[in-house]
């Protein structure tokens, strides 16, 4: 089938973008075979596990459940928008030094949405992280290390 | 399948309505339930896909008098947040809170929850209890029309509504319920998250010295839609909730409902869970109230 396509502006960590994109795609799709931006990834595609996360207008979003049509006008910040320049994000540095990674697929959607629970919760403890991830799934069951790195970033926040 | 011409993202009621008059309208909103159904194959697209996100003055919680209205963009996390609809109706707010993820609460809305008619969907069972109806707004004769119909009759089968392929679900609607009024919504398993229930169960009513009143109960995946619990609902009303009535509201819940195997439990197991939720529904309402 032929998919209709529609042109769309938004912009994308940071950066104003306009892309011509089927009315069906997905946003993820759209964000890893059209722009490039493969750091965000496809696993579940039904909005299970959280692999997929990235923020639209400041809240987390399974983009595999996006349609990508929809991201007109709006604000769409992936795992590449965190770092600023090439010093990675507070919570990037730490996973990388809690070691919270196995096989690391998961990882970026992990840090997509404790960074949204960092920023929205002032009073965030062990069990909120952990109940603020339940929409993040890691096959290895690295949690631990995980809540170790998130939990070192609202520590060091205080 | 078929092929898409047109895609439209109206911005005001009025267009999108005008738009749904021909009738050929997939309708597009939070997209949770719609990807994934249309990725497996359960659905087709129609000719035209309509994005109904950006009408404005469709996301809105108001009271109005004694009348909530929660618009159909509303999403399930600004349901969970809503200081309002925390103090008027707690129990929409409880669902909202064992509703999925973070990521899938922030793009689903009440209208497509709603709409997709799941028996087991989570925000229905709290609007069952709360009396609410739903309103469905079309195109006629130049104007926009508008209906109300009860929430309790507006499924008719698993996917299946009442609304019209002309009509736009355009709020659900609810009385503030009676001073006193208390109700309590379940889902069990292991987590809250991402649980399609297995059973739910809501009820809610007004107990005052010791007499239960008011009574209203409402059952989700024990039927082919989200159902109000009418055997529980009179075996309580206008009595003493104690443990002999109690025990008598869990057979009535066992009468109630219909369920089926399926791949997330045996009928027998889904029967035995409304009993013994029942009981444990009804034991929080009297330890909350006392």
């Amino acid at each position: 089938m032929m998919s209709l396509k529609t042109q769309i502006n938004f912009k994308l960590n940071g950066q104003p973008v306009t892309v011509t994109v089927p009315v069906t795609m997905n946003t993820l799709t759209m964000l890893r075979d059209e722009l490039d931006l493969t750091g965000t990834k496809y696993a579940c595609g039904e909005g299970e596990c959280g692999a997929c996360t990235i923020r639209l207008d400041g809240k987390t979003i399974n983009s595999c459940l996006m349609y990508a049509v929809d991201c007109d006008g709006r604000e769409v910040v992936t795992i590449e928008g965190l770092k600023s320049g090439e010093t990675l994000h507070p919570l990037q540095q730490a996973f990388v030094d809690h070691g919270a990674i196995q096989c690391g697929f998961c990882i970026p959607g992990m840090i997509m949405q404790a960074d949204y629970l960092v920023e929205n919760n002032p009073d965030l403890d062990r069990a909120r992280i952990r109940r603020g991830l339940e929409g993040n799934i890691c096959r290895c069951t690295g949690y631990t290390k995980v809540l170790d790195a998130i939990t070192s970033v609202v520590e060091s926040r205080e | 399948m078929s092929e898409i011409t047109n895609y439209l993202s109206p911005c005001s009621l009025d267009d999108a309505v005008r738009a749904l008059a021909d009738g050929d309208v997939t309708v597009l909103c939070g997209g949770t339930d719609l990807m994934p159904q249309m990725e497996a194959g359960q659905r087709e697209y129609a000719s035209t896909l309509m994005n109904i996100r950006r009408i404005e003055g469709l996301a809105e919680i108001t009271l109005t008098g004694d009348t909530c209205r929660i618009g159909a963009l509303t999403t399930v996390s600004e349901i969970l947040t809503s200081q309002l609809l925390d103090e008027v109706a707690p129990v929409l707010v409880a669902a909202a809170d064992q509703f999925a993820s973070d990521q899938l609460r922030n793009a689903a809305s009440i209208g497509g929850n709603i709409c997709n008619a799941s028996p087991a969907g989570d925000m229905i069972i709290p609007l069952l209890l709360l009396n609410a109806v739903v309103e469905l707004a079309s195109w006629q004769d130049g104007a926009i029309q508008t209906r109300l119909i009860s929430l309790h009759e507006f499924f008719k089968a698993p996917g299946k509504t009442v609304r019209q392929n002309n009509e736009l679900f355009a709020a659900v609607l609810f009385d503030k319920p009676p001073p006193g009024f208390v109700a309590h919504f379940c889902k069990p398993g292991p987590r809250p998250a991402l649980e399609i229930a297995t059973v739910s169960i809501g009820i809610g009513g007004v107990l005052e010295d010791g007499v239960f009143s008011d009574v209203r109960a409402a059952m989700g995946a024990v039927a082919p839609t989200p159902i109000r619990a009418r055997r529980v609902e009179t075996t309580l009303e206008g009595l003493p909730l104690n443990a002999d009535n109690i025990r008598a509201a869990s057979v009535s819940a066992g009468e109630d409902a219909t369920p089926i195997d399926d791949v997330r439990a045996s009928s027998w197991y889904r029967d035995h869970l409304v009993r013994v939720l029942t009981k444990e529904v009804l034991n929080d309402v009297l330890e909350n109230t006392n």
